[in-house]
């Protein structure tokens, strides 16, 4: 039998049926234990529901749950049925319903869907969604689901699947990453984890990972999910919503459940060094923590001191902090720290940084920056630095990572166009920058101005496109951009608009608009808010906004250079 | 006339969270349904509560239905100080 996720799964269960595979946590509510027998019984449930719907193999099934038990199960009954699971941020509070409708209908246009699981609450969206000729043939609802008995003993037809076939979707967020599903065969995750797992010495006798982070991002759905399931290691799980309320729960389950591996973006590692209480840290022992593994925005070594001043107390080993450069693209891990040993620093010359591409080792005295490695490369996966004419770069030198591996992507699904577009002479194009040193690699920023929020790729575009819906601001006249916050170790967003009335409180009254369009309709808040009067803005020459530039000017404005 | 408790918030949100001293908030805006208060904030506000009224706020009550005013938030801060 070819080794598939479904075989996988079912090797699991037959070997290790009692074996804790997740211990599911919920803020006010008794920890849950899962159990690969158990989580393989609710998984046929769907996959049971899925068949009877007539849902084939190699179908796109989406789904739209919230953070509980179902949503796991929903994912790998897709995966026992054959189909595609894909899994979707759900509607919060914060986020305007049209929007997210709007999203939703683009989406499931291109990805052509056989199937959407969800929950009653959704039922007026998802149907709103789904266009007369479209591929949905059925929305099933998790209260239809529940409480049917599982057929265990029929054949899955996920374990026909091929290897090399897709096994699951995973979109980015906003609605720029909503057009891009990146398409991941079984073999192209197994060969991550089986790289990853060299990387982190992985251990399955005694390694278990606790998450917080959200299942439709790549770092939640494969290090923070796939990795411990399909290794065969529990999973302590919690909710990004819970999380974000009471980061100490992240520390007080790795005490408790002696956790040893977790990931988390760059800004996390501020957020629990700043806001956890003393009270919350009594009997907290964090010595089994090995690796906590800082991924998916820009690393700071600023960042990593402050977690460890914060921590330290409670066992924490100051070569637990790792880093890691990681995309969907490739699975997920590109690059990994050498663990045991705390990742590579460099003070670099700051002014060869900022004015050429070089990179200068500081000399005592002139103004520095410290540039934390996000490792070497795994070991199916070959990186280089290149020009914009596709020419490799010697070390110390900025330019565009390219990568090549065994476990890229198929393609963007259903975009030919945009999967031919990322490749160059067959080494796929991050559109990240950095440089190498020796093997390792430092990232020092993205092209195309994205704006990284807390491990969230914002594309300002989209922002600036939500800030024109407004009355009064007219297209061309706005500009966003990201800025660097200390503090909180991420990015914050500034938006800069034209206004023609002078008047103060109008002045007020429109950048709450603006603040209060761009939460409801994307996934970030503004921080800043400035509104100017009329030609503020910079433009290029044919008339384009220059994000670079405006940011330039705003900082030179606000003395913040 | 806003009470000191309400002021007190008010400041704190319009100077730390959302970085505009400037900006005045009306007792009765909604703060976090209308996304003025993005989630990452809202453990700031606990913190804040915690320190200048020596009020608890669990962190299964940051939702908008447990306070999403500073006059709902006043409300629950006077009906937990002794």
């Amino acid at each position: 039998m070819n080794k598939t996720f479904s075989s996988t799964l079912l090797e699991h269960v037959t070997k290790t049926p009692d074996k804790a595979s997740i211990y599911f946590l919920e803020a006010g509510a008794e920890d849950r234990t899962l159990t690969y027998q158990i989580l393989f019984e609710d998984a046929a449930v769907f996959a049971d529901k899925l068949q009877q719907e007539g849902i084939l193999p190699g179908e796109v099934v989406v789904l739209i749950i919230d953070y509980r038990v179902e949503l796991l199960a929903g994912f790998w009954g897709a995966v026992l049925q054959g189909a595609i699971p894909s899994i979707l941020p759900f509607l919060t509070e914060k986020l305007n319903p049209e929007r997210y409708l709007a999203d939703l209908t683009s989406l499931i246009s291109v990805t052509k869907p056989a199937a959407v699981i969800t929950y009653s609450d959704f039922k007026s969206i998802v149907e709103k969604a789904i266009q007369p000729g479209s591929s949905v043939r059925s929305i099933l609802y998790l209260e239809d689901i529940l409480g049917s008995e599982p057929d265990v003993n029929e054949s899955f037809p996920g374990l026909n699947r091929n290897p090399d076939d897709i096994v699951l979707l995973q979109h980015s967020s906003g609605t720029t990453g909503l057009q891009k599903g990146v398409a991941l065969s079984h073999q192209a995750v197994f060969n991550q984890l089986q790289s990853l797992s060299e990387s982190i010495r992985l251990n399955p006798a005694e390694d278990v990972v606790v998450s917080w982070l959200p299942l439709y991002h790549d770092m939640g759905l494969i290090a923070g999910f796939l990795l411990p399931i399909l290794s065969g290691i529990p999973l302590v799980l919690m909710s990004p919503f819970d999380w974000v309320r009471a980061p100490y729960r992240l520390l007080q389950s790795v005490s408790r459940y002696q956790g040893t591996l977790s990931w988390m973006p760059n800004f996390a590692y501020n957020f629990c060094a700043r806001k956890i209480r003393d009270r919350h840290l009594d009997g907290v022992d964090l010595s089994t923590w090995r690796a906590v593994i800082n991924c998916s925005e820009p690393v700071r070594w600023e960042s990593h001191q402050a977690f460890f001043e914060r921590f330290k107390d409670c066992g924490l080993a100051p070569e637990a902090l790792q880093t890691s450069y990681a995309m969907a693209e490739n699975t997920f891990g590109v690059t990994q720290s050498t663990l045991g040993e705390e990742p590579r620093i460099q003070r670099i010359d700051r002014e060869s940084f900022l004015e050429s591409d070089l990179i200068i080792p500081a000399e005592d005295g002139n103004p520095h920056l410290v540039m934390m490695s996000s490792g070497r490369p795994l070991d199916n996966t070959q990186i280089r630095v290149q020009d914009p004419h596709g020419k490799v770069l010697p070390e110390n030198t900025i330019g565009e990572i390219a990568l090549q591996s065994s476990c890229m992507l198929n393609e963007y699904y259903r975009r030919p166009d945009i999967t031919e577009k990322s490749f160059q002479d067959g080494w796929f194009l991050t559109g990240d920058y950095g440089y190498l040193s020796g093997e390792e690699i430092f990232v020092t920023g993205r092209k195309k101005d994205l704006i990284i929020v807390g491990g969230k790729n914002i594309y300002p575009g989209d922002l600036e496109e939500l800030i024109y819906e407004i009355p009064g601001i007219h297209p061309g006249r706005a500009v966003v951009f990201g800025l660097f916050n200390e503090d909180l170790g991420t990015e914050d967003v500034v938006a800069i608009a034209e206004a023609d009335d002078p008047d103060p409180l109008a002045k007020q009254e429109l950048a709450d608009r603006i603040r209060a369009h761009v939460t409801q309709n994307s996934p970030v808040s503004l921080r800043f808010v400035e509104i100017t009067g009329p030609n503020w803005i910079i433009k290029t020459s044919s008339g384009k906004v220059s994000r670079s530039a405006n940011k330039e000017k705003y900082i030179l404005e606000k003395g913040l250079a | 006339m806003d009470s000191e408790i309400i002021k007190t918030l008010g400041n704190f949100i319009s100077s730390e969270i959302l970085g505009q001293p400037d900006r005045k908030i009306d007792r009765d805006e909604k703060l976090i349904s209308s996304g003025l208060i993005d989630s990452l904030s809202l453990v700031d506000i606990a913190l804040f509560v915690e320190e200048q009224f020596g009020v608890l706020v669990d962190d299964t009550e940051l939702n908008a239905d447990t306070f999403d005013s500073l006059h709902e938030l006043e409300e629950l801060i006077l009906s937990r100080q002794v």
